[in-house]
């Protein structure tokens, strides 16, 4: 088995297994006022420290969520219900075309449901956004801007976004920005107080901790509306009582990512420039996308176009032979849809059938690389005979 | 089922182990015949057709195979069986390839089975094409028919075991090399609807209990008439009977199928006061004419488009026809002239549609079909 999937979700770090089987033993809801609640809370605020300091936030800085989806949709929605409500003209929303789904939808959603007007900042062919282009967007009426999203890392093709120029940029017109960093974690240096972000968004599952925790980092003079209405846990902003060891095993994937992710881009990143050299020499027309400049992609991340290929043939020709790996872009109804991402880039709509995303991770091998060395070329041959249906 | 793991006796070289897509609609018998499969050896890996471009989510009553409810019952079922499981967009080929022509066969004025059109274009043409191309060996369904290797080397389709079962008639439209990459695991079942149900129940598949789905997949309300008015409009016209006399209207003359009685709304009742039947649909003029049940009489038809499992037949041939899913058999002489098949029945049958499928048999072997064009009545329906 090589398991080329680690985007999709990365086997947890043994010692955050063991910190969250040691917590899953102990009771006491973190709200509670007994020494049963007491423990919970300090190892609640304990773990936010630590989730702060790896990503140069405040403590106060951090809201627990159930992963990295709550945490864009109360980023997107609950900063766009605030700042509207405290401006009515604030209903416009800019968004680089290039998000993840949870931005993405929740834009839509804003837009079919609530009146946003959405602005797609133009991207260039690597899929990145330009300061310059969020300045002129801004520029036009800074004043009618509710908020401006910009992913930190794209999870099909790991293109790499200026974020701490965005963020100044944003900054300057007082508008907050939002970056989903739920890839970027752990892979480059996430620095959320250095950069100037009003919110960000991470996740468990991706960086070594577990599933159904991440959290939106959010600057102090933030207040979105709630999503979630309850208890009044985290600020006030996301009702419901914590999950315990899951935050405390989640502090340690994120410490973890936070001080290795040099060494992660080294390893990872050799391993990378290997499997691209592999499918290249394989598949000589096989088309790199995003950044063919390591320094401006995830270095766990490479992505592929395959001209003539159906991305779902390869996926099956690829899993028969115990390569797992992923097409990248989201489905419907199990029916790969071509890719937004690949798509906004200005690639050929027939290219973007046929994309397959690698993506490494802690645990990858050379012999990983090699498995998929060997079987990209026949399995390319085949699916290339199937052709596009 | 005493034998459910005994190696599969239908197929390709049964004794080889092969690479078997499973197109699996989300029901109990594609479910159990994707786990015989595996269970025979073969390396099979499930895939479910989306062949609509707007699902819908649930299933209503017991229509259709195509809503995502569906989708996600096939893949739970896969994943028990310990198969990969895809979803395969055909939506682009299945509106062209049958939807369309169901559309423009009722304009036409005729009854096409939609069912026969997906197996010949659908299952067993765009899936199975790509099926071998991604280096498949045989697509797999839930049929009920046999597949059997014959005396000369060739493949003969033939009537499922159980009789009462038997989908032969929908599959008559494969030829030979269709046939030989076909698998259809439940067809030398002789068991039940509920042993099948009992088999799924015992491997842990969910859909054990499911309803079976009935009518026409990509009509979900079951509303044939609506989805034709929707495609075609409505347009008023005359009802008449076999002497001419005008005695109702109608909406659209493609709503009606020859042999129909029920829903003729029929202002008159007939001078003998004998129930009427649709004996003739004209689109040309947009009329429908009625008469009596002796007028539908049909002693001859000619049929186009024939599809033969194997060698054509070369001369006259006895042969028994089978008329629509679900309907008798009946004996027949057969040839094959101009390209075209005539069929003479030994004696008049009745509901005879144009569009449907006529398939021959020599006993349980599917000879061949094709699609009926005209019929020769024993009454001239008028004039």
């Amino acid at each position: 088995m090589a398991y080329l999937d680690h985007a999709a979700t990365t086997p947890m770090l043994p010692e955050a297994v063991r910190e969250l089987s040691a917590q899953l033993t102990v009771t006491g809801n973190a709200s509670s006022l007994h020494a049963a609640g007491r423990r919970a809370r300090r190892t609640v605020e304990e773990s936010r420290e630590r989730v702060a300091a790896a990503l140069g936030a405040r403590p106060s800085e951090i809201v627990f969520t159930s992963g990295g989806t709550e945490a864009d949709n109360l980023a997107v929605k609950g900063l766009f219900w605030a700042r509207r409500a405290a401006d009515p003209r604030r209903t416009r929303v800019l968004a680089s075309p290039v998000e993840h789904h949870a931005v993405l939808d929740a834009v839509h959603w804003l837009a079919d449901h609530e009146g946003a007007r959405v602005e797609w900042l133009p991207v260039d062919a690597v899929g990145r956004v330009h300061p310059e282009a969020l300045r002129e967007a801004l520029a036009r009426d800074p004043h009618d801007v509710a908020l401006a999203t910009v992913m930190w890392a794209n999870n099909e093709i790991g293109t790499l976004q200026p974020v701490p120029e965005l963020a100044a940029v944003a900054a300057e017109a007082g508008v907050p920005l939002h970056a989903d960093a739920v890839q970027a974690l752990g892979q480059t240096a996430v620095d959320f107080g250095a950069t100037g972000l009003a919110a960000m968004a991470v996740s468990g599952h991706k960086t070594g901790g577990p599933y159904g925790i991440g959290a939106l980092v959010l600057g102090r003079d933030q207040s979105p509306e709630p999503l979630l209405h309850g208890g009044g846990q985290e600020r006030d902003v996301r009702s419901g009582t914590l999950d315990v060891p899951a935050v405390a095993a989640f502090a340690v994937a994120a410490e973890h990512a936070a001080a290795r992710h040099a060494e992660f881009a080294r390893e990872v990143g050799a391993l990378r420039d290997a499997l691209v050299e592999a499918v290249r020499a394989a598949v000589p027309d096989a088309v790199l996308g995003g950044d063919p400049d390591p320094a401006g992609r995830l270095p766990a991340n490479a992505h592929f176009a395959f001209p003539g290929c159906e991305g779902d043939s390869l996926l099956l020709l690829l899993d028969a032979q115990g390569i797992e790996c992923s097409t990248g872009s989201a489905c419907t109804a199990g029916i790969a849809q071509p890719s937004h991402v690949v798509l906004a880039t200005g690639a050929d709509p027939e290219l973007a059938r046929g994309t397959l995303r690698f993506s490494l991770g802690h645990t990858s091998t050379a012999a990983d690389v090699a498995a998929l060395a060997e079987a990209i070329g026949p399995a390319v041959a085949r699916a290339r005979s199937a052709g596009l249906s | 089922m005493t034998d459910s793991t005994a190696a599969l006796p239908t197929g390709p070289s049964p004794d080889r182990r092969l690479r078997v897509l499973a197109a699996m609609s989300g029901g109990v018998d594609s479910a159990v015949a994707a786990a015989r499969a595996a269970e025979a050896g073969h390396d099979v890996t499930g895939v479910h057709l989306a062949l609509s471009a707007n699902p819908q989510s649930f299933r209503t009553g017991a229509r259709g195979c195509c809503t995502l409810e569906d989708s996600r019952d096939a893949r739970r079922a896969a994943d028990v069986i310990g198969i990969p499981f895809y979803v395969w967009d055909l939506a682009e080929r299945f509106k062209a390839d049958v939807v369309e022509d169901f559309v423009a066969e009722y304009e036409a004025g005729r009854t096409p089975n939609p069912c026969l059109r997906c197996n010949e274009k659908i299952k067993f043409a765009a899936l199975l094409d790509k099926a071998l191309a991604l280096g498949f060996d045989a697509v797999c369904t839930g049929h009920y028919a046999t597949v059997v290797v014959g005396a000369d080397g060739h493949r003969e389709l033939h009537r499922a075991s159980d009789a009462a079962k038997d989908q032969s008639y929908v599959l008559g439209v494969l030829d030979e090399q269709q046939l030989a990459h076909a698998l259809f695991p439940l067809g030398d079942t002789r068991a039940t609807k509920e042993e099948i149900r009992a088999e799924a129940e015992r491997r842990g598949l969910a859909v054990a209990k499911k309803p079976d789905s009935h009518d026409i997949c990509f009509i979900a309300d079951g509303d044939t008439q609506g989805f034709l008015a929707r495609h075609l409009g409505t347009a008023e016209g005359d009802i008449l009977d076999e002497t001419g006399e005008r005695v109702g209207t109608h909406t659209g003359a493609y709503g009606y199928t020859v042999g129909q009685r029920k829903g003729l709304r029929l202002g008159h009742p007939a001078p003998d006061g004998k129930p009427r039947y649709v004996l003739d649909i004209s689109p040309v003029d947009n009329t429908v004419t009625v008469g009596p049940a002796e007028a539908l009489d049909v002693t001859a038809l000619t049929a186009i488009r024939p599809r033969w499992c194997g060698t054509p037949p070369a001369g006259p041939g006895a042969y028994t026809a089978q008329l629509r899913a679900h309907g008798a058999e009946t004996p027949v002489t057969a040839e094959l002239a101009d390209g075209e098949l005539r069929v003479a029945f030994a004696a008049p049958v009745r509901g005879v549609a144009p569009g449907q499928a006529v398939v021959l048999y020599d006993g349980t072997r599917v000879v061949g079909s094709a699609t009926i064009a005209t019929t020769t009545r024993a009454v001239r329906a008028r004039g």
